[in-house]
């Protein structure tokens, strides 16, 4: 026996192991249903916590064998509560017994076993069931396939607090959006988990909170109606406030802020009401310390952008907060460089969270800067802001460039409000160039390539907000980088949105005679096929409006009137347009004439005379006794040119 | 959980391509837009003065920019005020407070002490006329009261016999620019802050205390007057060397230095600004309304005085020192820090080696009741334990019947008992054989000594009843009230300590005005809390304990769970009329009359009398034998006075001495013999489990003197439940 080699004792052992797990599998045939029942125990104590184990007997047959006794009449309901049990032992595994055990149907199986009157049977199929839920690769829709569950579900909340946890903890995996929200809703979920808040247990308190979060979410209906409910004599939103005091778990705070979060954003809490502004908002910005977890300071980062987004005044106390704009600076920083020698796992952990983080954080900065000035200036000026946009832009993470390029866009419009605002170029130049000199340009152009719609209209958006009233240099950077081809195929995107702000781009590209004249002097003639082609094409009143403007400020052009005077076609398209029933289209096509019979400008007499011979002047009287009065004075204005 | 917010809804798209039908673009956009007011600009006129230079002495310029206080100037003229801002200027603070005295009391601070007056008349007379809301004297009180209510609940572990809270801004330190008014809470200036240099402040009465852990207060602006260089902070305590402040001009912070660093928003008219100092970890942070802004300085030194400083004219602020409920959460945050630091010592490392731990614990609890004499439970304890007694089985039955017959008055047999089973023991400590003597001499007038009972044949007194119940951590023979005892004996001091005790706590009935001053949380440690926290280590050692109690005699354990039950602090007084079937089983026997009977000297008996006057005689010879032997004894002798004087009293009980006769004050005496055998048994005189719990105390009040914050959050009490 000592010398035996090597190799024949490792196999050895290794057929031992399948032979022992074969033999656990032979032993739930037994005829003797006792012997079945103690081959389960033994199955049980044999596969917690080994992994290898589980694959084995999975891979021997064990799943059907096991949900056959567990289906089993005849079965006794100590055999069926273990084999439950084994089966959820199983699920703990990796993702692929998950996938096995759905394979098995286990899921009807186990919701058949609901139906038993023995608890202890019922707290281990929903234990099991809880399990392969909470697993990425099961379909939530598994709950919903069949009507009677979830009312089922609902009854057995009362029983035990092992069924509030699981089944509480069921929902809240497989509550995703609107049509899930709703019929929990209308099953009662609402106060049947109400009064789990106050639970002894702080597992199904917590589970109770998670799944109020997730009905909350952007529902506006369940939102109103946990404002009002009540437990032991307090209302909801008062036990939510108690859940985020600072001694509670950090877990819980920040589960009861998002509840307050998505209450707020569904309009049932004001966002003026001191559980936002004294209790949630500040909750929130701990969550995004340096104290916390990576995943805290995600989550938390994230809620507190959604909650803060369309309210200026809780972006305001946001940034005052905690000095939460230098804090987030340091959510760049990770992977650190001290990480990377001293501890590889940390290394390992950073890095997972690395692109989460700068996502988050993103979209923190994009929400607080979406309003104010000041705000804005502040983000701007926090060390390596710029640098870091530009090189979230080309990440490689969708998510990151996504948000990078929101954040971009949130910060360009302080480019254009101060600028509209005050005219004043010192102020705005400071904010301006970082932005530009970092290269965003070409980024942002490539950005509307991509094949995300989010990015594409974030990415033009951004390059709109930039043209707009930009020097010349700036425009000529952004038409020579998009490329017209880019530009024309942007035009005919199917994205509503991106021809919007592709239209908007164009016209503020189009600004200033100087610049008109140019840009036409190149571009003049794919640009007026553009226009053609969209104001032939199947458009809303927005689009072709839009494109009549664009029209409009060719027309102001010097040289770049004739592209128009020589296109028969176009005048009759704004002749068209000028009795078009909509006024807001009237309007754009009155401003083209305008600009074309101005009397100042060289060329105005041949003009107005070419205008008149297609019967411009029959329509603006016309228009001159419009009952819209802006129409009308224009109309009036114009006819003044030909008189003089 | 699903989806993460959706994109920014574009908000303002509207306003980015001139959307309203443009006019032609070659008419420049018309903008009617209002450029908003620039932002301070500060450079010019910053407080940051030049350091270091100027008249008045070292850089009041930086001074001032940072608060950086010095020396009070002198009072102001009483009679040539400066012209006066709004609120007209106190009369100078020397008027109120007698000079070179210590800072006159705040306010109504001073506690119960001059019956019925108001004090601080002249502070309050001289604001009343520009106070918003009337001053009233119930007004005023109601807000002291609140404020000592909300001082008591933030900062319970403070001990302001030792470290005053600051309640208001001292009149005394601070600059004759400043005026104060409304019971020294508003800050007016009243210079005419011209240059940086007539900045001006003040700070509070006291400094914070360390043991606060966290403090807090709150500045409101009243009116940022002209320009608005109000700052907010901390001084320390030499005024010069240490301040730090929060600028409401710029925002800036400022640390001991005239150059500020961009803290936070800036403030003005209508805004709450709150400082917050963690001693902990000695950081501080601020609130502007109720928001936290960040920390702003760390590594802050000791004994920080909460300070104003004000430098244009009309600038005023009103203090909130808890006389208000806070804007900001302050109790919240305190609650993190509560659980952080209760988490630190739950998690505090302990015995490497396995068992080592569990034993010492073991040891502890077991010597504790050997050392009160709890034999059945001792014994049951050490068997299911595994652990072997130190002292004999009988041993231990003595002491406790020697403490019985202390307990019941009877001091002549426990004398006798004591001289018989401890032959040497009284011979080598003539000292407490005199206290002894002294006690029976109480107890002879008292009509409770055995020589008298026999002799007077009247029942005893209610007193009588005094059951004989060691209470634990405290030695049994303590009275509730003198857990300071504990203090005492762990510092090393010895038996005098006892008779220190024995002094100052002399009120056997616990007073209301002793909890309220120093013996507060002492009363629940030794006689609520700490009962059931032993009972619950009985149970859960062993089942057995209860049965053997319950068959056993032994009479402490069955007092003991008595007391328990009982939740007012003289429960075993009340629980007295329980013992009568017990008392028979006892081997030492006791009669009990609960009726109450008209007290007479000595029971009323003429012999009982005669034999009290010849004790008392042989007593005064003892004394001076003893003076002769071993010196002179200030505490023999005033003892021996405090007992003489009670023959002075035609009714000794409720005279002013009378409370020598209370059955409590046989508790110090018990506690010192039974220390005194177990030393001569070679066994500690404390059991180390109050010794320990006394140890923890002190550390905690050493922690507090040496300005370590976390002790705050770490009474001992918290973990006797």
């Amino acid at each position: 026996m000592a010398c035996l080699l090597e190799t024949p004792i490792r196999m050895s052992v290794l057929s031992e192991v399948t032979a022992s797990s074969r033999h656990y599998v032979d032993r739930l045939f037994d005829p003797d249903p006792q012997k079945v029942l103690q081959g389960v125990i033994d199955m049980k104590n044999a596969v917690i916590g080994n992994n290898k184990q589980k694959a084995n007997l999975i891979v021997l047959g064990a799943v059907p064998r096991l949900l056959y006794l567990l289906q089993q009449e005849t079965s006794s309901t100590e055999l069926k509560t273990e084999c439950a049990v084994v089966l959820g032992s199983l699920a703990m595994g990796t993702e692929n017994n998950v996938k096995s055990l759905l394979d098995c149907h286990i899921i009807p199986a186990l919701l058949q076993g609901l139906l038993s009157p023995d608890l202890k049977f019922i707290e281990a199929c929903l234990r099991c069931l809880r399990t392969i839920f909470t697993s990425p690769v099961t379909p939530e829709e598994l709950l919903y396939t069949d009507a009677t569950v979830i009312p089922h579900l609902m009854a057995l909340l009362s029983r035990s607090r092992y069924t509030q946890e699981y089944i509480c903890q069921i929902f809240s995996h497989c509550c995703k959006g609107p049509d899930h929200q709703t019929i929990l809703f209308n099953h009662g979920a609402v106060q049947n988990i109400a009064h789990l808040l106050t639970s002894l247990s702080y597992k199904v308190r917590m589970q109770a909170l998670k799944c109020f979060s997730v009905l909350a979410f952007e529902n506006p209906q369940v939102s109103m109606t946990l404002v009002n409910v009540l437990v032991d004599g307090e209302l909801l939103p008062q036990i939510f406030v108690k859940m985020l005091q600072r001694d509670k778990p950090i877990e819980m705070q920040l589960t009861s802020a998002k509840c307050l979060t998505y209450m707020c954003r569904a309009g049932a809490i004001r966002t003026d009401d001191n559980c936002i502004v004294l209790k949630t908002l500040p909750c929130l910005v701990r969550m995004c310390s340096k104290e916390r977890l990576l995943e805290e300071r995600v989550e938390g980062a994230e809620t507190l952008a959604y909650l803060i987004e369309p309210d200026v005044e809780l972006q305001r106390i946001a940034s005052i907060t905690d000095h939460l704009i230098a804090m987030l600076a340091d959510y760049f920083k990770y992977p650190s460089s001290v990480s990377a020698i001293t501890d590889i796992k940390r290394l390992d952990h950073d890095l997972k969270h690395a692109h989460e983080l700068r996502q988050a954080a993103f979209k923190l900065y994009a929400s607080l800067g979406a309003n104010d000035e000041d705000i804005r200036k502040k983000i701007i000026e926090t060390e390596n802001m710029m640098d870091r946009i530009v090189t979230g832009l080309s990440e490689s993470s969708v998510k990151v460039r996504l948000a990078a390029v929101r954040c971009l866009h949130s910060l360009s419009r302080s480019v254009q409000q101060l600028r509209t605002s005050f005219q004043d170029h010192a102020v705005w130049k400071p904010l301006m160039k970082p932005i530009l000199e970092s290269g965003a340009v070409e980024l942002l152009c490539g950005l509307t390539q991509s094949e995300n719609p989010a990015l594409r209209v974030n990415g033009i958006w951004a390059l709109m907000n930039m043209a707009f009233q930009a020097e010349q240099k700036i425009k000529a950077d952004i038409l020579r980088s998009l490329s017209t081809e880019q530009l024309f195929r942007l035009l005919s995107d199917s994205d509503l949105n991106v021809l919007m702000k592709t239209l908007g781009l164009l016209r503020n590209l189009l600004s200033t005679r100087p610049h008109i004249d140019k840009i036409m002097s190149t571009h003049g003639k794919q640009i007026m096929q553009a226009v053609t082609l969209i104001l032939e094409g199947e458009h809303n009143i927005e689009v072709k409006e839009q494109t009549l403007c664009i029209l409009a400020n060719i027309a102001d052009g010097t040289t770049a009137k004739d592209l128009i005077m020589t296109n028969d076609d176009i005048l009759q398209k704004i002749k068209y347009y000028m009795g078009h029933s909509h006024v807001k289209l009237q309007l754009a096509a009155m401003f083209c004439i305008s600009n074309l019979i101005w009397n100042e400008e060289e060329g105005s007499q041949e003009r107005q005379d070419k205008l008149r011979d297609m019967g411009i002047v029959d329509i603006l009287h016309k228009l001159s006794q419009s009952p819209d009065s802006n129409l009308c004075d224009k109309a009036k204005m114009a006819l003044q040119q030909y008189l003089a | 959980m699903s989806g993460q917010p959706p994109p920014p809804p574009p908000q303002q798209q509207q306003q980015q391509q001139q959307l309203s039908p443009p006019p032609p673009a070659a008419l420049a956009p018309v903008s009617g837009v209002v450029l908003p007011a620039p932002p301070a600009v500060s450079a010019g006129s910053s407080p940051a003065g030049s350091p270091g230079g100027g008249a008045g002495g070292e850089g009041l310029g930086a001074a001032a920019a940072a608060l950086l206080l010095h020396p009070p100037p002198p009072p102001p003229p009483a009679t040539a005020a400066p012209p006066p801002p709004p609120p007209p200027p106190p009369p100078p603070a020397s008027a109120a407070a007698p000079a070179s005295g210590p800072p006159a009391p705040p306010g109504l601070a001073a506690g119960p002490g001059p019956a019925g007056g108001a004090p601080t008349p002249a502070l309050v007379a001289g604001s009343s006329a520009a106070a918003p809301f009337p001053h009233g004297d119930s007004a005023l009180n109601e807000q002291e009261k609140e404020l000592q209510r909300r001082l008591k609940r933030l900062y319970p572990a403070v001990d302001e016999q030792e470290t005053p809270l600051p309640r208001s801004w001292s009149p005394k330190d601070k600059f004759s620019y400043i005026g104060l008014s409304q019971n020294n809470l508003r800050v007016h200036y009243k210079g005419h802050g011209k240059t940086p240099k007539d900045a001006a402040s003040v700070r509070a009465t006291h400094p914070i205390p360390a043991a606060c852990g966290i403090y807090y207060f709150e500045v409101k602006i009243v009116s940022k007057g002209r320009d608005g260089y109000m700052g907010i902070g901390l001084s320390a305590q030499g005024w010069d060397k240490h301040s730090y402040g929060y600028h409401g001009d710029d925002g800036h912070s400022f640390c001991s230095s005239g150059t500020g660093q961009p803290y936070g928003p800036t403030f003005t008219t209508g805004d709450v600004i709150g400082c917050c100092v963690n001693l902990i970890n000695n950081t501080c942070f601020y609130t502007k309304n109720g928001h936290s802004l960040g920390i702003a300085f760390t590594d802050l030194p000791p004994n920080l005085y909460p300070t104003v400083g004000l430098q244009t004219p009309g600038e005023v602020v009103d203090a909130n020192f808890g006389q208000h409920p806070f804007v900001f959460d302050i109790e919240d945050y305190m609650r993190e820090w509560r659980t952080k630091i209760q988490a630190q010592i739950d998690r505090f490392p302990i015995g490497d080696r396995e068992g080592e731990w569990q034993t010492m614990i073991q040891k502890m609890v077991s010597s504790y009741l050997v050392h009160h004499g709890y034999c059945a439970t001792a014994e049951a304890f050490a068997r299911s334990t595994d652990q072997t007694v130190l002292e004999e089985l009988a041993s231990i039955k003595n002491r406790q019947r020697i403490q019985k017959l202390v307990l019941a008055g009877r001091m002549g047999e426990a004398i006798e008992t004591t001289q018989q089973l401890y032959p040497s023991l009284l011979e080598r400590n003539p000292n407490l054989l005199f206290t002894l003597k002294v006690r029976q001499f109480i107890e002879m007038v008292n009509g409770t000594d055995s020589e008298v009972r026999c002799l007077g044949g009247r029942s005893p007194k209610s007193q009588d009843s005094y059951p004989v119940s060691p209470r634990p951590f405290s030695s049994p023979s303590m009275s509730p009230s003198h857990g300071m005892n504990i203090h005492n004996l762990a510092s090393g001091k010895g038996s005098t300590a006892h008779f220190s005790g024995f002094e100052s706590c002399s009120n056997g009935v616990i007073s209301n005005k002793a909890h309220q001053s120093y013996c507060h949380s002492n009363k629940h440690q030794s006689s609520n809390l700490n009962v059931p926290e032993l009972n619950s280590i009985n149970m859960s050692r062993s089942q057995q304990v209860n049965n053997f109690t319950s068959n056993d005699v032994d009479m402490e354990t069955d007092h003991y769970s008595n007391g328990v039950g009982e939740t007012s602090s003289n429960g075993f007084l009340n629980g007295s009329s329980k013992h009568d079937h017990e008392m028979e089983d006892c081997d030492t026997e006791m009669e009990v009359d609960s009726s109450q009977l008209r007290r007479q000297l000595c029971g009323g008996s003429q012999a009982a009398i005669e034999r009290m006057i010849h004790f008392g005689r042989e007593l005064q010879a003892m004394s001076e034998q003893l003076r002769r032997d071993c010196g002179k004894n200030t505490a023999n002798k005033k003892m021996l006075k405090d007992a003489f004087s009670l023959l002075a009293y035609s009714d000794p009980w409720n005279s002013p001495v009378g409370n020598q006769l209370d059955p409590i004050q046989r508790e110090p005496v018990c506690s010192a013999l039974n220390s005194a055998i177990l030393e001569t048994h070679n066994l500690p005189k404390q059991p180390p489990l109050a010794l320990a719990m006394g140890q923890a105390t002190q550390c905690l009040g050493l922690m507090a003197r040496s300005g370590i914050g976390s002790c705050a959050f770490a009474t001992v009490e918290d973990y006797l439940h």
